[in-house]
């Protein structure tokens, strides 16, 4: 064991997952070499800011660092950034970069993410202010396009996705003023991701704060108009726009592991430690399809307890620790002045109950499968959140009146009696 | 300017000075063991939990209602826990000392 911890690992991107799987291997007793690589040249930094507070501020990314430089230094994770992993070859471990340096291996975490999907729409290219929104760069190029264009008073931003990305880029351009469309695809925004209540609820928040949200609207193409771009959509609504941000989702980075030959499956497929079908390569974050052992059923999550979580398995299965992934998923999106804060897994309930607090804009939704709590969405209701995290845990049968009675205190003795 | 006093896990003492910011930035730039601050200092995560000194208490302040929600997540909370993304750092907090719950 000793022998195995003195050797190299490298980990391919460097954020939320990367990053903490080279801290904890250190933790965990790693004490071989730790080779952390990414593409983005920046230091690696908070991405949920991005769409939120980073995109309002005029900061530098460097103030919102994961980890301080000096860190990585004291724990001894050598920094590759802005380098990119051009070829894995798994047989002989050997990594190609760019710049043309080989780097081995003896055991490998691929922490490679998802990059912003764009559609195939006509015109898309030709457009001049379209954007789509993932990393710090992206944001950079979004926050001095818009301040130029809001100087010439042109302040039209369409957004192509109705999504979380979309919903807090809505927000966070609403308060810099811009006037602002979401275009969806579906009926309702979030049809993706959460419940029909829960997207009514949003819809109705950012009508309220002045956005149009336009649903049911397929884009077509994008053409220039006489000033800005118009945003064409199948029912021949024409929306125009002098900034486009598209946030239609995500395709995982694969490249490296079908190269390696490991199994893939809408994702990388892993097992309970974080493992590929190479025992040598592990999988994390967002580009991981792991089996989730409380819904037990498999998913692929986008989020950062994921990423935090599946990285600390991975760490300490690589140590020799046999500690497995057993965590319940939990989000977060914060829009105006409200916070949602979701825990669980809702896309298989069949009963959704929905408590109002006398308090407008504070809420929770609690679903069940089966009679047994499944997930709880709670906007402006941490002890909502708190409470069902607890209660997805222990898999208490609950009092559902006393969910629903807002007058009755939402405590453990009132949920349980 | 304040001077403020973290006890790690390992029972290791470590001052630092700023000016401004969170707390839980001050600790995370100085690698104080057990402050995470997962989520970037938003309250949603709980991983940068501290008890405030008794004597400190006055000069801190109390938590928020989201604050006391969100450490109820911890069985090691108590009357002296606080999230340390939400405290901001001012010369009021000078001399404090915070021992990391983590």
């Amino acid at each position: 064991m000793s022998d195995d911890l003195n050797q190299t690992c490298v980990i391919i991107g460097a954020s939320h997952a990367g990053v903490n799987a080279a801290f904890a291997l250190r933790k965990e007793g790693w004490s071989g070499p730790i080779v952390l690589i990414d593409g983005d040249s920046n230091l690696p930094y908070h991405r949920p800011p991005l769409s939120k507070a980073y995109l309002t501020s005029d900061d530098d990314i460097s103030s919102h660092l994961l980890k301080p430089a000096v860190s990585y230094q004291q724990h001894n994770i050598e920094l590759k950034l802005g380098v990119v992993v051009e070829r894995l070859d798994a047989t002989t471990k050997q990594l190609s970069l760019s710049g043309g340096e080989q780097l081995g291996y003896d055991k490998l975490i691929l922490a490679t993410g998802a990059r912003a999907f764009v559609p195939p729409i006509s015109g898309l290219n030709s457009a001049k202010h379209v954007f789509t929104l993932r990393n710090a760069e992206d944001v950079n190029r979004i926050r001095d396009a818009y301040n130029q264009l809001a100087a010439q008073n042109r302040c039209r931003v369409a957004v192509i996705g109705g999504g979380y990305i979309g919903l807090e880029t809505a927000a966070s351009l609403r308060k810099m003023a811009a006037d602002v469309t979401v275009i969806e695809r579906e009926s309702r925004i979030l049809a993706r991701v959460t419940t029909a209540q829960m997207s009514e609820f949003f819809t109705e928040l950012h009508q309220q704060h002045g956005v149009n949200i336009a649903t049911d609207k397929q884009v077509e193409a994008i053409q220039p108009g006489p000033h800005g771009d118009i945003v064409r959509c199948s029912d021949r609504s024409e929306i125009a726009a002098d900034l486009i941000i598209i946030g239609v989702g995500v395709r995982v980075n694969t490249v490296l592991a079908e190269q390696a030959g490991i199994q893939l499956n809408n994702g990388i497929e892993v097992n309970q430690y974080g493992q590929t079908s190479n025992p040598e390569i592990y999988a994390i974050g967002d580009c991981s399809y792991h089996h989730n052992p409380h819904y037990d059923r498999k998913i692929r999550l986008e989020s950062v307890q994921n990423a935090v979580d599946q990285a600390k398995v991975a760490a300490a299965h690589l140590c020799g620790k046999a500690k497995v992934y057993d965590a319940i998923p939990w989000f977060w999106s914060d829009q105006y002045d409200v916070k949602l804060q979701m825990v669980g897994l809702s896309d298989d309930h069949d009963e959704a109950i929905k408590r109002q607090e006398p308090e407008p804009n504070k809420f929770s939704v609690w679903y069940f499968k089966q009679d047994q709590l499944v997930a709880v969405d709670a906007v402006n209701h941490a002890k909502a959140y708190v409470l069902g995290t607890k209660l997805i845990k222990t898999q208490q049968a609950l009092n559902k009146a006393n969910i629903v009675d807002a007058s009755v205190e939402l405590n453990l003795a009132n949920l349980t009696s | 300017m304040a001077k403020i006093t973290f006890i790690t896990p390992d029972n290791e003492s470590v001052t630092l000075e700023a000016e401004q910011g969170s707390v839980m930035e001050l600790a995370v730039s100085n690698n104080i063991a057990g402050i995470d601050g997962d989520c970037g200092g938003v309250c949603s995560c709980a991983t940068c939990h501290v008890h405030v000194a008794p004597e400190d208490v006055a000069k801190v302040g109390a938590a928020s209602e989201i604050e006391q929600d969100m450490l109820e997540l911890d069985d090691n909370a108590n009357e002296y826990s606080r999230l340390c993304c939400q405290i901001e750092i001012s010369e009021q907090l000078d001399g404090v000392t915070l021992t990391v719950a983590g």
